[in-house]
């Protein structure tokens, strides 16, 4: 049928739905949903992880293979330095920009590398908003709470808390580069209400957060005259005799030539991991987006945490084609935007946590209650029409001009269509392990930003990341700041990598592919 | 259970996929009606790193012109969120060698009369339209230097939230004004300078610094797991 007849289903139902209340799941009823539909517990895509520091961990089988993946650098490659540095960060996304500049302003010598342009990124896609508890009858301990509950009680406390207790600061921070988050009339912050928060603490910047906050940083690290390595792919790290990191190889996707960095410290923040599309899930992620840090930090013998869990966004756009696996921002369920079934049924409280909603969607599409395009996905109506019906006409494109860009480009009108969705793959809610100055188990080898695990536990609360970013860019580059002067360079060895290598031999090198990955094969396959 | 055919949306485009004929950087090839441009590159086999970025429309990495059939008019695009369609040619967009002030955004004592020092030919501007027409954003781009120009920062800074800056104003302009750059500043120092500051994030950060949850913090990390989980179920 034509999707415009289908769509009728949802303009039929609208009044009656909107008298209705949804109860969120009981915790029972949640856990049941959870098992039964999320991904995460699809026992036939994971393994356990046959050598290394999480020997024996499962975790999917596109994220095993790469970190049992070889390096496509030999053990006696030559070493020499291209580049010394104090501060060597590595990407160019939100986590990136914050270590830099701080590393900087502590008076380091920091070079930022990066595969692509500095920026191109996840952070500059980021919409819906940054927790920061700012509201008078919000709290850093609420904002503790809201986040161990949508984690699953699993998140590291140690790193929480210093997460949301330095959340205000970093939001002055950011305002006083010149960052505009929106405003109430009174001139104080206006704060939105998340999936899974108790209280309205999402900063904003009308729908293009992530694009506003980027700007700003990316700006800021040219004005400070920070030395960019752009098109630079880290491929291997360096370990001195104690193990300590001590730097990194990069691959310039330019020349394909090797350049050689020396640092006394290393901050990976290298992002997600979406374009592995694990489970054949399309993705929400950048390009670049393809987990080196991982694979990176795992040979020099760094732990992992929660790399058995991942984050499917509730709404990736199903329809039209062109926009697969996009998302569609979760600040239209915020506002009220309803899931509806091919039925004109409501499903699910739409506000409860990320992997709930997902799961319901997903339970609804698999018994039957889905709407299906012709080039075989499936999805749900998401009812944002319905946002001008409540609030009055012109609030979706006042309040989402982003999204309505995004789809007007296709020729449809979210303010006037309900648009179809089914979850994307959209986070990594694990990584590597690191304590609260962004430290992993390998000395002088920081994490930030979404590479890193522990914080957000089994589900990350939206707009938790952007101020995860924020926080532990900052302190891995105050840290590997405070260090530069009482440390001298180490060794440049690969002795980690030999070792890793003797490893992989007595386990069969079975993986066979070469890692990191750098940037997915889409090359005549049209991803 | 099975699901009812009466639920399914007929693409013409998927049911009976249909093969156009484009053309890249010069060279004609075939690829499947609909797709993105950055899509129908990979298709030809070719496999582009600068160029592709967020491949969500935010980031400005795959700026390109282009051209439909028989249409004299170059167009501009963000190639990750546009359609191909037969006869179409296109070609990416290089960076454009802009150049950018460097400032210190906390510093400045004068911003609005900085402007004419760090981007002097802003008020050259002939008012050719040139760079809105370029813009795939469909920001009015001539209005915001003007804006900028006559010290109207705030509405500056509220136009130019939707600029990816990919630089496709910067080529066409005839005063060589790099817009996008004139509003970054603008809209910088519109939030570093002209704009309230938050009383309640103040009082916030004090409190925190006061240690004024501190006896909660004590008593909710002293909890058992199970002490924790039902406390957390009580946050309402
Ligand atoms: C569409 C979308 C919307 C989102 N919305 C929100 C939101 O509203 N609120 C929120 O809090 N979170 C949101 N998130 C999540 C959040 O944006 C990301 O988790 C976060 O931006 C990750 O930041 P990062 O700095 O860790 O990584 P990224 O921003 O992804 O940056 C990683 C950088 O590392 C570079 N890199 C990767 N590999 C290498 C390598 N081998 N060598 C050199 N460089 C490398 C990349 O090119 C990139 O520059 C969203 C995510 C997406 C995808
Ligand atoms: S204003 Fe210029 S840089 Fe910004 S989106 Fe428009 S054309 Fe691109
Ligand atoms: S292109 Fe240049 S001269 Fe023409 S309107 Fe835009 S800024 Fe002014
Ligand atoms: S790749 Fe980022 S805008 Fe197209």
């Amino acid at each position: 049928m034509d999707i415009h007849a289908l769509q009728q289903i949802v303009h039929k139902t609208r009044d009656a739905r909107r008298q209705q209340t949804i109860p969120k799941f009981s915790s029972e009823d949640r856990d049941q949903l959870i098992h039964k539909y999320h991904p995460d517990y699809r026992a036939s895509a994971y393994r356990p992880i046959r050598f290394g520091p999480n020997e024996g961990d499962k975790t999917v089988v596109e994220l095993a293979t790469l970190l049992e993946g070889d390096s496509p650098i030999q053990n006696n490659a030559d070493l020499t330095p291209h580049y010394t540095t104090d501060v060597l960060v590595i990407g160019g996304g939100g986590a990136g920009c914050a270590a830099a500049l701080h590393a900087h302003a502590a008076g380091s010598k920091t070079i930022l590398a990066t595969k692509l342009r500095l920026g191109d990124s996840n952070s500059v896609m980021a919409q819906g908003g940054m927790q920061i508890s700012v509201a008078p009858e919000d709290s850093p301990v609420t904002h503790f709470l809201d986040t161990l509950k949508g984690g699953h009680m699993q998140n590291d406390h140690a790193l929480l808390k210093v997460m949301v207790e330095d959340g205000p600061a970093i939001a002055k921070w950011l305002l006083e580069l010149g960052v505009l988050f929106d405003r109430q009339a009174d001139g104080n912050l206006h704060v939105k209400k998340g999936g899974g928060s108790s209280k309205p603490r999402l900063l904003t910047c009308s729908d293009y957060t992530g694009l506003e906050i980027m700007r700003v940083l990316k700006d800021e690290v040219i004005n400070q005259k920070i030395q960019l390595l752009e098109f630079a792919a880290a491929i291997e790290l360096l370990s001195d005799d104690s193990g300590a990191c001590s730097g990194a190889i990069f691959k310039d996707l330019d020349n394909q030539r090797h350049v050689v960095v020396a640092a006394k410290s290393v901050i990976l923040a290298t992002g997600g991991i979406g374009r592995l599309h694990i489970q054949g899930f399309p993705t929400s992620n950048h390009y670049g987006a393809t987990g080196d840090g991982l694979c990176l930090s795992y040979r020099m013998g760094a732990k992992l945490a929660h790399v058995d869990t991942f984050q499917y966004h509730p709404s990736g756009a199903v329809y039209p084609e062109q926009l697969i696996g996009a998302l569609v921002t979760e600040g239209i369920r915020s506002e009220g935007g309803q899931l509806v079934n091919a039925k004109g049924e409501r499903f699910v409280n739409e506000l409860d946590t990320r992997d709930v909603v997902s799961s319901s969607i997903i339970r609804e599409c698999e018994e039957g209650r889905g709407i299906r395009t012709m080039s075989g996905r499936v999805g749900v109506w998401l009812d944002t029409p319905l946002l001008d019906a409540e609030h009055g006409p012109g609030t979706v494109e006042k309040h989402f001009p982003a999204m309505m860009l995004q789809f007007e480009r296709f020729g449809i009108d979210i303010s006037k269509d309900p648009v179809l969705i089914y979850p994307t793959l959209h986070y990594q809610n694990g990584g590597v392990k690191i304590d609260t100055n962004s430290e992993t188990n390998v000395k002088n080898l920081f994490v930030a930003g979404e590479a890193s695990g522990g914080l957000h536990g089994r589900n990350r609360l939206m707009g938790n990341s952007l101020l995860d970013l924020m926080v532990f860019g900052k302190r891995s580059g105050l840290t590997a700041a405070s260090r530069a002067g009482s440390i001298k360079q180490g060794r440049l060895t690969l002795n980690h990598l030999q070792q890793f290598r003797e490893d992989a031999t007595k386990h069969g090198n079975v993986s066979g592919v070469v890692s990191p990955m750098i940037l997915p094969a889409y090359t005549r396959k049209v991803g | 259970m099975a699901q009812e055919d009466t639920n399914v949306i007929d693409q013409p485009e998927v049911m009976k996929p249909r093969m156009v004929t484009i053309e890249i950087a010069g060279k004609k090839v075939e690829v499947p009606e609909g797709i993105t441009v950055i899509k129908a590159m990979w298709y030809a086999g070719q496999e582009v790193v600068r160029g592709v970025g967020c491949l969500g429309g935010f980031c400005g990495a795959c700026a390109t012109y282009y051209r439909t059939k028989d249409d004299p008019k170059v167009r501009t695009c963000l190639a990750c969120q546009t359609a191909v369609q037969d006869g179409m040619c296109f070609t990416m967009m290089p960076p454009f060698p802009a150049r950018k002030a460097t400032y210190d955004i906390q510093k400045l004592q004068d911003p609005k009369q900085d402007l004419f020092n760090f981007y002097p030919e802003a008020p050259l501007c002939r008012n050719c339209n040139a760079c809105t027409e370029a813009c795939p954003q469909q920001i009015d781009v001539r209005e915001g230097v003007w804006k900028a120009v006559f010290g109207d920062f705030k509405s500056v800074s509220e136009m130019f939230m939707d600029c990816v800056m990919c630089g496709m104003c910067t080529p066409v302009c005839i005063a060589d004004i790099a817009p996008n750059l004139v509003a970054l500043y603008v809209s910088r120092a519109q939030g570093a300078h002209f704009t309230e500051k938050p009383v309640g994030l103040d009082t916030r950060i004090k409190e925190i610094q006061d240690g004024r949850f501190s006896d909660e913090w004590n008593r909710i990390l002293k909890m058992s797991e199970k002490e924790l989980a039902d406390h957390c179920a009580t946050v309402k």
